[in-house]
């Protein structure tokens, strides 16, 4: 029996967690809900679930490129973005964790204050920027530009984690006459993969739902789909069928990373400072 | 741990240098650059030295949507941080309820910002969402989009939906690396629930705190998509955050040198702002 249970009241403790997840969960209910019904069936009558139930929106979705085209454009770029941002965080990370260099504690307040930028202040430069780099509706300027704020958080995350492996780890390798990238790779990767979840789910997660410096540098080929969700207003009115389903399908991709990630999150959490 | 001084770590640090001087340093500049510049057009700048801070330190338009801003993170982090250790404490430590929460609780967390605020937008209309019809149902008087404290309700209620969450993940991480032996040396002592959170758990989680607290205070700080889709900064400028003015300001009415000198005193708020409670927090945690 786990004494922390026992302290914390025994068997009503659940109702918190549950109260709180119904919450959460209530508003995304009647998203999907919404997105399974005609719009005649939203507009006209209140109704807790589907009466009629109807592929309808996401047939529209799923056979219009310019739909869902936006949902590769976002994940292309959000994927570029994580790989770029864990794998130049890793070695700076080590750095930071391991050694004392001229102007260390200042260069990691610096980075942290970018994670501080508002995107809004970056939108119009970072416009400017990319277009003199004709850079504008490409799947790597939005990933660059996420590196603002994801590449300092990475950092952040796997500094944590890397302070907690001890460092005689590090000098045992060295005598047992590692190369420092043969170290790098074979051992220390291994040793901090949960870190490395947890940084890449983090990173994953908000490029994922940015959205305004993703729609400043994107036109069409690289729009990303939360942009194209606006396009529901039409002459004839609202299609909020259409809306509801694209938002379900923003959620799913989340979801199914969040599924992966699940003991990381749950472990990894735990073994580093974070 | 002992750090050992070497000069040569500066290598492995340029990549992300390099990356987020080109990402940061490069625009950041552009807008120092607008910042002291007029322009009538055609490419040709004419110095205007601070004319423009002092312009946008004496609009009211700046104070109000400052003001408007620092209430807003104020209410969600006195929300916020308790409800995420209550809920965080009364959470399954081991079994399947583990990563059921875990994966329910992070959903909102990996939603795209603007369906946050569709999702609230939808939720909350009083003809087809099942939070204004209920309430309209109920009698109560509700609308977000001509009712300022109905709309100010709206963005609270949405941003606990949306963040709470990274609050419990958090705390949740700081509570499970506490050792068992921890709690029965407690229920040894005979320790009172009470005394085991204020002297066990939230020293454990004071660290996790820091890291919740400085996102969630930069984050709201920040605030743009969900306000806007959901309200669009009205009714009036009720909800006009300092994210939602600028962005108005700079690609609305292209006021570039004003929409500079704002983005630099803003972004210096927010700097100064993290920077006191980095340096309180961790000087309080180096005196334990």
């Amino acid at each position: 029996m786990n004494t922390a249970t026992q302290l914390s009241g025994r068997n009503l403790s659940w109702i918190v967690p549950t109260l709180y997840i119904l919450f959460l969960l209530l508003p995304i209910y009647w998203l999907v809900n919404m997105s399974f019904k005609t719009n005649t069936e939203i507009t006209g009558t209140f109704s807790l679930y589907p009466h009629a139930p109807t592929l309808r929106n996401y047939a529209v979705i799923f056979t219009d490129p310019s739909w869902y085209k936006g949902y590769i454009n976002s994940i292309i770029y959000v994927v570029m973005n994580t790989v770029i941002s864990v794998s130049v965080a890793l070695p700076a990370a080590y750095a930071f964790s391991r050694y004392r260099f001229l102007g260390d504690k200042h260069l990691f307040f610096w980075l942290l204050t970018n994670r501080m930028a508002p995107p809004a202040v970056f939108a119009l430069p970072f416009f400017q920027l990319y277009s003199a780099f004709g850079l504008i509706d490409t799947h790597i300027a939005v990933a660059l530009a996420h590196c603002l704020f994801n590449v300092p958080l990475a950092v952040w995350i796997l500094e944590g984690f890397m302070s907690g492996v001890p460092k005689e780890i590090d000098e045992t390798a060295y005598i047992d006459g590692y190369s420092f990238p043969r170290f790098f790779l074979r051992i220390y990767i291994p040793l901090i993969a949960s870190g490395i979840g947890v940084a890449a789910f983090f990173n994953f997660m908000f490029s994922w739902v940015e959205l305004l410096i993703a729609r400043t540098l994107t036109t069409t080929d690289a729009k990303p789909i939360a942009a194209i969700m606006t396009r529901t207003v039409s002459a004839s009115g609202m299609d909020w069928g259409v809306l509801a389903a694209a938002g379900v399908l923003t959620i799913i991709p989340g979801a199914i990373v969040i599924y992966f990630v699940r003991n990381y999150i749950a472990k990894g959490f735990a073994l580093g400072r974070v | 741990m002992e750090k050992t001084w070497n000069n040569k770590a500066w290598f492995m640090v340029l990549p992300v240098l390099v990356l987020v001087a080109f990402s940061a340093v490069i625009p950041l500049m552009t807008v120092v650059n607008y910042s002291v510049q007029d322009t009538f057009g055609n490419n040709e700048f004419f110095w205007a030295g601070t004319d423009w801070f002092t312009d946008v330190l004496h609009s009211d338009r700046f104070w109000d949507a400052l003001t408007r801003n620092l209430i807003f993170s104020a209410i969600i982090l006195a929300i916020e941080i308790p409800l995420g250790i209550l809920i965080a404490l009364n959470m399954p430590k081991k079994g399947l309820g583990v990563p059921v929460c875990l994966v329910l609780m992070s959903l909102p967390l990996l939603i795209p910002w603007n369906v946050v605020g569709t999702i609230w937008q939808v939720f909350g209309r009083v003809d087809i969402g099942l939070l204004g019809y209920t309430l309209a149902a109920l009698g109560i008087n509700y609308n977000y989009v001509n009712n300022v404290f109905d709309a100010w309700v709206t963005l609270i209620v949405m941003d606990i939906w949306h963040w709470t969450s990274l609050v419990v993940l958090l705390c949740y991480a700081g509570l499970v690396s506490i050792p068992d032996a921890y709690y029965q040396a407690a229920k040894i002592d005979g320790a009172s629930r009470w005394s085991v959170f204020r002297y066990i758990q939230l020293p454990k989680m004071k660290r996790v705190l820091l890291i919740a607290f400085l996102l969630r205070f930069m984050d709201s700080f920040m605030i743009y998509t969900e306000p806007f889709v959901v309200t669009g900064g009205g009714p009036g400028n009720a909800t006009t955050f300092l994210s939602i003015d600028l962005v108005k300001t700079a690609i609305g009415q292209f006021d570039l040198g004003p929409a500079a000198a704002l983005s630099i005193i803003y972004f210096l708020i927010i700097l100064l702002l993290s920077w006191i409670f980095y340096t309180v927090m961790t000087t309080s945690d180096a005196q334990k």
